[in-house]
């Protein structure tokens, strides 16, 4: 069986293959059932991958999988192999990767079933599939860049999927530019590798680099362009503002591939590399107030959006600080585990919203919502759920992994908890803002609207369900030991952190300080979501329309404290500006100008000479006789 | 069957035939008839290819005998490739232009210069090779100033001049290593084995990397190639781009690192700086371009300033690197310019921003057009990434910041390649394009074939890797700098 | 022969140089300021025949006879060149109905 791991990403690829030649000439059903089935399929492999890694580790193996496919490429010492490795860490993404695959492509089967573009959809969501268990399963960093990049062009795909829309197919474009910046750190990353290691292999890298010293420069710059690469693809500062704009795409997607898979590959990579890291304290330094400034950053933004969707994504990209927060301070596990659980409610949120969105008839704007939660009972309760979850109230599953994230930035330094804490607040904030805004009040759309709410078919809420019970039960898998647990997660993973543990802090706080620690930031979100309560519910407080003149701090928060306006005028046009120079003065004038003068030259100095051949007889006879005396004259002089 | 001779006749021969050819119907056929035979010929020499270092199916012969001027031609591990490329590119230039009504002297233009171009490709006498390279000039200038648009005259007057100025500059250093050969004698091998003084070797370089930088072309020589891109015929372009400026690289390869080493060693640093401007300064360029031929024109410019700075970096990776590249970028830039040129016809106009939303009209485009395009920005499993990685690498051992500079080219490919397609494909329909109708029957064939080489090398790399290893390995050991 | 050689002797040497220079120079200004063609090809013969004259006269003082067959030559030759510019002169004027210098400025780029 472990032999067949290739086929987990194969199957996937066999349906977008099938999906996109048959495009909509089949049913929608048929369609349907081949790209779920694939999926499924794959689940049910990586269960099977699952469990035997689970029952090596049981016997204390570290539990690996490596399968060699082919050489991929040869030349003079590089040597680059398509093999597979699955490990506890892989298993574990793959489980993610295929499981709320699976659920977010039995949603799109209702979600999308109007839309034009079904096969084509279905297609494209199968290819990410094959590219992210390719970045998962990779056994070295060439075949992980492979599903890095590939996941890059899947999102690309997904994102410009309406792409009639100029604006839509501008964010793809954006999100697959800003995801290169990072990729190019990737490429220049295993450069570096492969001039310290001679190799890409995991095995072999981690094994030389277990040897190097603390704070080696090599790993300093080679973690560093990891990291470069990890910003663009998991959206931290300052490589982020790709993220809200993708949520053009269809809402499964921003489900699967922006909020539970794709972008959290960044920190796949770097839990995979924890020893290049551990090694490296400047750039474990660097990612944690990165992830930190990112956190708190999107919190802030997230407080004013009016746009469901664009809460969810800054709420992700603020999450996804937190996880780089988690690995800047040593707590992979941690970080990992909050990989893990915000999987599971930040995809239930985002297909929660888009049964919203559904039942709305694309209206997204939560200022027209509200009051929704007699119509669409089960997408209440769930988001209800994972709002919990994700403001971290025991024991919903976001409480465990936050909260270890926070103790390990306690023990780092305490500076850095009460700057998690406070983006704790706000997450909690928005989070209940959101969801009171949508399902509390009354009405405020439009009389058709209202006429067509519905609750989603089972499609549709069946996946909520279920990852509503993940998002309750999820985080009892690594119950720190304070709450009296085992670490279980930590123990399956402890082979993959094996080689960087010497080095790593491992948490050494008392008992006492981690309840008082879970009590602060538990109360806290209770808190807010009281504050919340009070503001939107009682007092029926509604977010001031786009062209309203708010105060200073609000604006700055509504308008994205203007990175993208930053940027645009710092990179963009100044980049636009030069392109029509170069082209206009530098290429045009300055370079083929000089190739052409060259020409010019020899032309007006033909025509300059030609005018001595005057064609009078005359001037031919003086000019003969001139030089018959010059030469004589020279002959007489010269002797 | 395995006569490399043959394969420099078969064209010639069409040529002729084809000149006398009026009916434009019958000419077609005839001439991918032959570039097929061409292409079918030249399998033997895939399979009968044993990959190591040496020279195979050598043929050479006395030309001008009171002279010690051969007629040399052999296949080696870099030709062969080179080859392929060719042989393999033709019949779908061929094709691409079937829908024109081409008489028979478009095609016979083809032919000729397929003959021209392998003559290059296969040449192991400095003599025989400088008549390929220039026999190959003739037939592209006509095809692009007789069946061009604009400005084509002066456009194709320029090109020519200057390309052949650089010829002519090579013609001085092919003439005075003559000279210096112990039995006078244009062979390679006698050009290889020469003991040149260190000063020698300087200017030697600059009039061998003048003529292929022009060729190429490298920034700061490159102002011809913009306008004759854009103003050439599809199957011109296609010509010039897919093949002909490869003819500067293997020319690189070849010729002027193993003869001038001490040449290259002495200004390998300026190069590979114009090289790694030129990527980045031809790709900030095609941003805002608003012609697509002209967009794609100087996109290659940054792919072979890319290419060419792989080779200069001189090691394992930057050449096998610049070989496999030359392919790929070979099979994009074909596919591109025919992408273009049915958008062209269908929508009659070439500014992007007369386009826009053509994907939902043509999705079979779209798909091909796509995969291509990733091809051409080097995402992995399609070929242009092997192609890049090993050419990065190549440059990072050179030096880190060659690489860094050189790798922007993955950021900043993205972006206008990512613009055309958006432009063209992406948005809502533009009025032009509203009666488009999808590819089919040969056009669809084309590009499925250069989809397929996309993917098939972007997989399988080794197929052309193999092919080339000894043969780098062995010119690596030969010339150490 | 002895005759002619001793009568041509009775001049001396640096008077026949003297008059055939004014003679050769009197060709010259003739062709350049002269409008007319046939002046001009008078003129030139005027500087054949000054040449002639001083070929004949250094073949007599250096009893050398090369320059008298040189004489010969140029007479051949000088005939043959007016016969064929003659033509070209009155081909020119049946098509200008001009023997003027200027008429003839075709001979340009």
């Amino acid at each position: 069986m472990s032999e067949l791991i290739w086929l987990i990403p194969l199957i996937p690829f066999i349906g977008f293959v099938v999906n996109g030649l048959m495009g909509n000439r089949v049913p929608k059903a048929i369609t349907a059932i081949i790209g779920c089935g694939v999926v499924l399929a794959s689940f049910v492999l990586s269960l099977f991958v699952y469990f035997e890694v689970a029952a090596a580790r049981t016997t204390g193996a570290s539990g690996e999988i490596y399968v060699h496919l082919f050489d991929w490429f040869t030349v003079g010492k590089l040597q680059v192999a398509l093999s597979f490795l699955a490990d506890p860490l892989s298993a574990i993404m793959l489980l993610i990767i295929t499981g709320v695959g699976f659920l977010i492509h039995l949603y799109s089967c209702s979600y999308m079933a109007s839309d034009t573009g079904f096969g084509k959809f279905f297609a494209y969501l199968n290819l990410f599939i094959f590219f992210m268990t390719i970045l998962v399963l990779g056994s070295n960093y060439l075949v992980m860049f492979i599903g890095w990049e590939g996941v890059g062009l899947c999102s690309y795909l997904l994102i410009g999927f309406w792409f009639k829309n100029g604006s839509y197919a501008s964010a793809a474009k954006k999100a697959f530019v800003m995801n290169r910046i990072g990729d190019l750190g990737f490429l220049i990353a295993m450069f570096f590798i492969l001039e310290a290691f001679g190799s890409l292999e995991y095995g072999t890298v981690f094994a030389e680099a277990a040897s190097m010293p603390m704070g080696s420069s090599t790993l300093l710059v080679i973690t560093l362009l990891l990291f470069v690469a990890a910003t663009g693809k998991s959206a931290q500062i300052p490589l982020f503002t790709w993220l809200p704009d993708a949520m053009a795409g269809p809402t499964p997607v921003s489900a699967l591939i922006h909020a539970a898979t794709m972008v959290t590959a960044g920190i796949y990579m770097v839990v995979r590399s924890n020893i290049l890291f551990t090694l490296s304290p400047v750039t474990m330094e660097v990612m944690a107030v990165v992830g930190l400034a990112t956190a708190l950053l999107a919190a802030f933004i997230a407080i004013t959006q009016t746009d469901i969707k664009k809460v969810l994504a800054y709420s992700t990209v603020s999450q996804l600080g937190y996880m780089f927060l988690g690995l800047g301070v040593g707590a992979f596990t941690g970080a990992f585990f909050h990989v893990l659980t915000h999987a599971f409610f930040k995809a239930l949120l985002f297909l929660g919203a888009g049964s919203v969105i559904h039942a709305m008839h694309d209206e997204q704007d939560m200022r027209q919502m509200g009051g929704l939660r007699k119509a669409l009972p089960i997408t209440f309760i769930t988001m209800f759920i994972g709002t919990i979850a994700i403001s971290g109230i025991p024991p919903f599953a976001g409480f465990f992994s936050k909260d270890e994230i926070l103790a390990h930035a306690f023990q780092h330094q305490p500076v850095l908890w009460v700057v998690g804490f406070l983006t704790a607040l706000c997450t909690a904030f928005y989070m209940f803002r959101l969801l009171y805004l949508t399902f509390f009040g009354k009405f405020r759309g439009t009389e058709t609207q209202k006429q067509h709410l519905h609750e989603s078919p089972w499609q549709m809420t069946l996946p909520l369900i279920v990852l509503a019970v993940l998002s309750v039960v999820g985080g009892f898998i690594n119950i720190p030991e304070a709450l009296g647990g085992h670490h279980s997660l930590a123990a399956f993973l402890a082979p993959i952190f094996e080689a960087g543990s010497m080095h790593a802090e491992a948490l050494t706080l008392s008992h006492s300080t981690e309840y008082l620690l879970m009590g602060v930031s538990a109360g806290g979100a209770l808190i807010m979501g009281f504050v919340a309560y009070n503001r939107y519910v009682r007092k029926e407080t509604r977010p001031t329309a786009d062209t309203d003149a708010s105060s200073g701090l609000h604006k700055l928060s509504y308008r994205k404290l203007y990175v993208d306006e930053f940027y645009d005028a710092l990179i963009v046009q100044p980049l636009k500006k030069l392109s029509v120079g170069f082209y206009k003065y530098v290429d045009r004038l300055g370079i083929d100008g000089f190739v052409n003068g060259i020409g010019n030259f020899f032309i007006g100095a033909g025509k300059g000479i030609r005018q001595w051949q005057s064609g009078y007889v005359g001037f031919y006879m003086m000019m003969m006789v001139v030089s018959v005396i010059a030469i004589l004259l020279y002959a007489v002089f010269s002797i | 069957m395995s006569n490399l001779f043959i394969l420099l006749l078969v064209p010639v021969i069409s040529a002729i035939v084809l000149c006398f050819i009026k009916d434009a119907v019958r000419a077609k056929w005839i001439a991918l008839f032959v570039a097929i035979l061409e292409l079918g010929l030249s399998i033997p020499f895939l399979c009968g290819f044993i990959p190591d270092a040496s020279i195979q199916f050598e043929q050479h012969w006395m030309w001008v005998e009171s002279l010690g001027i051969q007629f040399h031609i052999g296949l080696d591990g870099i030709s062969l490739p080179m080859l392929l490329l060719t042989n393999g590119l033709i019949p779908l230039i061929v094709l691409s232009s079937f829908r024109k009504a081409h008489k028979g002297n478009f095609f016979a233009l083809i032919s000729f210069m397929q003959a021209g171009l392998l003559l290059v490709f296969l040449a192991l006498d400095a003599f025989t090779f400088y008549v390929g390279w220039e026999i190959a000039l003739i037939p592209i200038y006509f095809i692009c100033a007789l069946w061009g648009d604009g400005d084509r005259i002066r456009i194709n007057l320029k090109f020519f001049v200057y390309t052949f100025f650089g010829s002519l500059l090579m013609l001085v250093a092919l003439i005075y290593l003559y000279n210096q050969s112990a039995t006078p004698s244009f062979e390679w091998s006698a050009f290889v084995a020469l003991d040149l003084s260190e000063s020698t070797q300087r200017w030697i370089f600059w009039a061998f990397f003048l003529a292929f930088a022009i060729k190429i072309p490298i920034l700061p020589f490159h102002t011809w190639q913009p306008d004759t891109y854009t103003h050439a015929p599809a199957a011109g372009t296609m010509l010039l781009a897919g093949i002909m400026l490869k003819m500067g690289v293997y020319g690189l390869i070849r010729w002027l690192l193993p003869v001038a080493p001490l040449g290259a060693l002495a200004y390998s640093q300026v190069v590979m700086a114009l090289c790694v401007i030129g990527i980045v300064y031809a790709s900030i360029i095609a941003f805002k371009q608003q012609d697509a031929k002209r967009l794609i024109a100087y996109s290659s410019i940054a792919h072979v300033g890319l290419i060419s700075a792989g080779v200069f970096s001189w090691n394992m990776e930057g050449l096998q690197g610049a070989i496999i590249q030359m392919v790929n970028h070979g099979l994009s830039v074909v596919g591109l310019f025919f992408i273009i040129d049915i958008l062209q016809e269908r929508t009659e106009t070439r500014t992007l921003a007369e386009w826009g939303g053509i994907a939902s009209k043509t999705p079979r485009l779209a798909t091909v057009f796509l995969v291509i395009l990733m091809g051409a920005v080097g995402l992995p499993l399609t070929n242009g990434f092997i192609g890049e990685f090993l050419l990065l690498k190549g440059l990072f051992d050179y030096g880190v910041w060659y690489a860094v500079f050189g790798g922007l080219t993955l950021i900043l490919g993205a972006v206008y390649m990512l613009r055309l397609y958006q432009k063209s494909m992406l948005g809502s329909l533009s009025e032009r394009a509203e009666g488009i109708v999808d590819i089919k029957g040969y056009e669809l064939l084309v590009l499925g074939v250069i989809v397929f080489f996309t993917l098939f090398l972007g997989v399988w790399p080794k197929a052309i890797l193999h092919l080339s290893e000894a043969s780098v390995v062995n010119l690596l050991n030969q010339i150490k700098f | 022969m002895e005759n002619i050689v001793t009568q041509i002797q009775g001049v001396p040497l640096n008077h026949y140089i003297i008059f055939c220079s004014i003679m050769f120079a009197i060709g010259v200004t003739g062709v350049l300021i002269r409008r007319n063609v046939i002046i001009i090809m008078m003129s030139i013969e005027l500087m054949l025949n000054a040449v002639n004259l001083l070929l004949a006269a250094f073949s007599a003082y250096r009893g050398d006879p090369t320059g008298q067959v040189f004489v010969f030559f140029i007479m051949a030759l000088a005939a043959a060149e007016v016969a064929v510019g003659l033509a070209i002169i009155i081909m020119v004027y049946r098509n200008t109905k001009s023997v003027d210098i200027e008429s003839l400025s075709k001979l340009r780029w």
